[in-house]
């Protein structure tokens, strides 16, 4: 099987490599890339944890194709933290207890972020309905939501 | 498996032309890379279509819109204009999947994925779309209604893609609304959708209507007996009790996990009397 020559930016570094048409973006992170924060739930578009912007736009990682990603700009968890310094999203998660096994915790961090960025302060009900798409199934989504609006609050300024 | 991301329509039909195997036409890859991942499909070659510029455009000619088959939900849902003349159209896409189904899901794929549940093809129909479809024998235009034929089946022949949507100029006083019922309120099945899309003349009387039903069939259904009992009226009462009766009559449901024959029924009534109540006050305002 052809591979196909893929020049992405993922996190601001750019990366190039061979990828064939049957490996999925998620796979691209994951498996060649080693970078593994990104998580593998369903594989179908269901749990949102593979969760990752391309272009700016929030989308499942399993349902790209990992040649999709040629010419693309990637966010990922990995690209979250400044150095030691967390997002203040991060921050917030551990500091509300939002997350228990961790699993959804990079695709909700990834998905609060692209919300933020969309809508700096954003009511509880815009918040769950924007995260209907990132399940998790041991914390519960209050401590999570309480996190996000503490969070939204600071990067305001408020 | 090929992977090929044609820039023109002539190379896309082309290529699914000379595909001797199986080809899929990919877009937003919310269905295809499901059916990827588990095994349903194994197909020989995957045509990209996002990079074709008349798939991709939203314009608006004269009170016409159209818009390309390979637009995303978000890209429609961040489009103002789009979403103040078609808000019944937008109830449907706005209900598709999550935010990141959005991103990359289309209303093109939503179509041709065939699930008689799709969100935005009622409204579609109800808003008489009409797809632009290119193919071996060269570009037809086929009404919406006319597409889907049963789940995961639909009347395009081999090698068609569907390029864009065309919607007819809105007259005054037009408003169109779409309504689904669920358990949950998001990243669920519809277990009924209904389109309603009217207008109404200076006096507020319904001059034309159209209505339409999802999951109620094998495949959505444009029901005219719906649409007659509210053309003539004002849309009071006794119209709506008419709705009711000749949505419910139309349906053909399945008995699944999501609903009986009889609870299916019941509902598309229910649903279409909501939604022309919506697409009544959006008519009027």
């Amino acid at each position: 099987m052809a591979k196909k020559y893929v020049n992405t930016t993922i996190n601001g570094d750019q990366h190039e490599l061979l990828c064939d048409a049957t490996q999925t973006l998620l796979d691209i992170l994951r498996d060649e890339l080693d970078m593994t924060g990104t998580k593998e739930g369903c594989g179908t578009g269901d749990c949102g944890a593979c969760s990752v912007t391309m272009d700016g736009v929030l989308v499942c990682s399993c349902l790209v194709m990992g040649v999709e990603a040629n010419g693309k700009s990637i966010e990922t968890i990995e690209g979250m933290a400044d150095g030691d310094d967390l997002h203040p999203l991060q921050q917030k998660f551990i500091d509300h207890i939002a997350l228990q096994c961790g699993i959804c915790t990079p695709g909700l961090l990834i998905a609060s972020k692209a919300l933020l960025s969309e809508n700096p302060d954003p009511t509880e009900e815009e918040i769950r309905y924007w995260l209907a798409g990132n399940l998790c199934r041991c914390t519960g989504y209050h401590k999570v939501i309480e996190a996000v609006q503490d969070a939204a609050r600071e990067m305001r300024g408020a | 498996m090929r992977y090929e991301v044609p820039e023109t329509l002539d190379a896309a039909v082309g290529l699914l032309a000379s595909e001797s195997g199986v080809a899929k036409v990919f877009a937003g890859g919310t269905d295809v890379m499901v059916q990827l991942h588990l095994d349903l499909i194994e197909p020989d070659l995957i045509v990209d279509v996002k990079n074709i510029p008349e798939m991709r455009e939203v314009v608006e000619e004269d009170g016409r819109w159209r818009f390309g088959a390979a637009v995303t939900g978000k890209e429609l849902m961040d489009n103002s204009a789009f979403n103040a003349a078609w808000p019944g159209v937008m109830d449907g896409v706005r209900l598709i999947g999550s935010v990141q189904v959005r991103g990359r899901a289309t209303v093109g794929g939503n179509l041709c994925n065939a699930s008689p549940a799709a969100d935005s093809v009622p409204p579609m129909i109800a808003a008489d779309a009409i797809a632009s479809v290119i193919g071996p024998n060269g570009r037809r235009d086929i009404p919406l209604a006319d597409i889907v034929t049963g789940p995961g089946q639909t009347s395009l022949v081999e090698g068609e893609i569907v390029v864009s949507f065309k919607l007819p100029k809105r007259p005054a006083n037009s408003g169109d609304a779409y309504l689904r019922f669920t358990p949950r309120t998001e990243m669920d099945i519809a277990v009924v959708g209904c389109g309603v899309n009217i207008t109404l003349d200076d006096a507020g009387s319904c001059i034309a209507a159209r209505v339409s039903l999802g999951a109620v069939a094998a495949r959505p259904l444009l029901v005219e007996g719906a649409a007659d009992a509210l053309i003539g009226t004002k849309v009071n009462d006794d119209a709506m009790e008419a709705l009711a009766g000749a949505a419910s009559a139309a349906c053909e449901p399945i008995d699944d996990k999501r609903g009986t024959i009889e609870y299916r029924t019941e509902v598309a009534g229910v649903l279409a009397q909501r939604a022309a109540a919506i697409a009544l006050e959006r008519a009027k305002s």
